[in-house]
């Protein structure tokens, strides 16, 4: 891959919280345009933060990026407000199905086009969510705190399709929901990724499904990228196999002390 | 009898008043999640604006309007300079400033037009009352009242169809989610502070006419909390109805208890009430009741 091609450019950036609490220590992720990039890693290791950190939410929590740079189709937007980076085509889907609970379904996605001025693209954009969400089509006059945890992630897919955007970073689509109901929406997000050929950077804890979806992905520990391959590597690296696929090599139960084991060897990586 | 219909139709006028002030109120609240507790200074502020350009020849109709010029302005730099900083910040601060802006703003009025009471002269309603049958309506309270449901047609309107409004009530809902599809949230606030304060001049300006003018008008701010409590404090239509029930039941106050308790009973009333009421219906009639899924 020739680095022209790359949406996205994560430049070894350190990300601190309230000026003194380190959080992110040097991670670095490029994504192909047109391309979906997974990362995979524990609680805590600093996922959504890296997501933040590129849609410019970050500086919202009293974050910054203080080292290295992010470059998105060539353009440095570090140190750019959230609004600017949604209008040049970055939109995060955050984490937990963060629908306005107290509008309707229709609404939701409406603010969702807040940045088209004209009604026209607004419908145009309406009928293209309901044409890969119907569901949501049956549910729009119904207030979104009350849909199913489904339906809300689809509302809050679709919000962030409206946005027209390039790029989406998305955030544990899959959490808390039932697994029937998570194939739909990841088949549902794969369809978008081959019509609308739109990147997507996607944020996992599920990582069997996450290296079902994404060619590549990178696993992050405590702030770092401590791996980077292709899916299928991944999936026959013996230690992703272990802690992230939960698979062993003869299928039996795990013991503690392995999980200790590899605690000692993860201290080496990082 | 008569004196029944007197007081009715007194209080849901007078109630259309507070409910034009309880309008800045909701939507500040609505979109921020702040209780402004500065609005009775607003409404003082909009009202001494259009009395100083009607008392230099000015028509009126003009001097109003050019208090709402005012009032956005001031409401664009209120939030610029002392509440911008605090966007992202816990609520609870936000509503101490505009506690420390409520004495602020007062000081500067204080400052400007001094604590004298003063009308607005020559008298811009015809004193002349109405005759409806038995009833007499003063004209003041009658273009107040139709002034507030004027503002409340555009409000829901503004709301419901507009993407500023639905930006707005996003922001209120999930302001982070607001953020990440594109919506300013410096833009929302200023433009939900702007148009407070202007809601809060015609506010203060029909009062103005009422009573005359003096610093106690800003106490209405105050009396205008259980009225957007009551109607919900998130609910356009709550502040309406919640305004008229404040402006009735302190006429019926007024007009039958007084009697019995002398002094005072009209400015207790409605905190009395709203406490009862607040124990039945704890988010006020329209109110948004907290989403929990279980």
């Amino acid at each position: 891959m020739s680095p022209d091609n790359m949406i996205l450019k994560i430049n070894n950036i350190e990300v601190k919280y309230h000026e003194v609490i380190l959080v992110i220590k040097g991670v670095s992720i490029e994504i192909p345009d047109g391309g979906i990039v997974a990362l995979l890693g524990a609680n805590g290791a600093g996922k959504s933060t890296t997501l933040k950190a590129v849609s410019g939410l970050l500086k919202h929590e009293d974050g910054e990026v203080t080292d290295g740079s992010i470059e998105f189709m060539g353009q440095r937007i570090d140190k750019l407000g959230a609004e600017k980076i949604a209008k040049m085509g970055i939109v995060q889907v955050i984490e937990g199905r963060r629908v306005f609970e107290h509008l309707t379904v229709e609404q939701n996605l409406k603010v969702g086009a807040h940045m088209r001025k004209y009604g026209r693209s607004i419908k145009d954009g309406l009928e293209m969510v309901y044409h890969y969400f119907p569901r949501l089509k049956q549910k729009r006059n119904e207030t979104a705190g009350f849909i199913s945890g489904g339906e809300q992630q689809m509302t809050v897919v679709g919000r962030a399709l409206m946005t027209q955007p390039k790029l989406i970073l998305l955030d544990e689509p899959s959490m808390g929901l039932a697994p029937l109901l998570i194939h739909e929406i990841f088949n549902i997000i794969t369809k978008l990724h081959q019509e609308e050929k739109i990147s997507i950077l996607l944020v996992e804890q599920n990582a069997k499904l996450a290296l079902n979806v994404a060619p590549h992905a990178y696993v992050m520990e405590n702030g770092r990228i401590v791996m980077d391959d292709s899916a299928e590597k991944l999936k026959q690296n013996p230690d992703i196999k272990d802690f992230y696929l939960g698979m062993t090599d003869f299928g039996g139960r795990k013991s503690f002390r392995d999980v200790k084991h590899y605690k000692r060897r993860k201290r080496w990586l990082t | 009898m008569e004196l029944f219909l007197m007081t009715v139709t007194t209080g849901v006028m007078v109630g259309g008043i507070y409910a034009l002030v309880a309008l800045g109120w909701v939507l500040i609240y609505k979109c921020s999640g702040v209780l402004n507790l500065a609005m009775g200074e607003l409404t003082l502020i909009g009202a001494y604006v259009s009395l100083s350009f009607y008392s230099m020849g000015v028509p009126f109709l003009l001097s109003l309007a050019i208090s709402l010029v005012i009032g956005f302005i001031l409401g664009i730099l209120t939030e610029r300079i002392f509440l911008d900083k605090l966007i992202g910040e816990p609520v609870l601060t936000v509503i101490m400033v505009t506690v420390g802006l409520s004495f602020f703003f007062k000081g500067c009025v204080e400052l400007i037009w001094g604590t004298d009471t003063r009308v607005f002269t020559p008298a811009i309603f015809p004193l002349e009352p109405f005759r409806v049958g038995p009833l007499v309506i003063g004209q003041v309270y009658l273009w107040s009242f139709l002034a507030a449901l004027l503002l409340l047609v555009i409000f829901v309107c503004f709301f419901k169809y507009t993407r500023w409004g639905l930006a707005m009530q996003a922001t209120a809902d999930d302001e982070m989610a607001a953020l990440s599809v594109g919506v300013s949230a410096r833009f929302v606030y200023a433009a939900a502070w702007a148009i407070a304060f202007m809601a809060a001049g015609v506010g203060g300006t029909l009062l103005g006419n009422i009573n005359g003018l003096n610093i106690s008008v800003a106490y209405l701010g105050l009396l205008v909390l259980p009225a957007v409590v009551l109607g919900g404090l998130n609910s356009v239509p709550g502040a309406i109805v919640g305004g008229i029930m404040i402006g009735l039941l302190q006429n019926f106050c007024g007009a039958y208890l007084d009697r019995f308790f002398p002094g005072g009973v009209k400015e207790i009333a409605p905190f009395v009430f709203m406490s009862v009421f607040l124990l039945f219906k704890p988010y006020g009639i329209w109110g948004w009741e907290r989403i929990e899924r279980v």
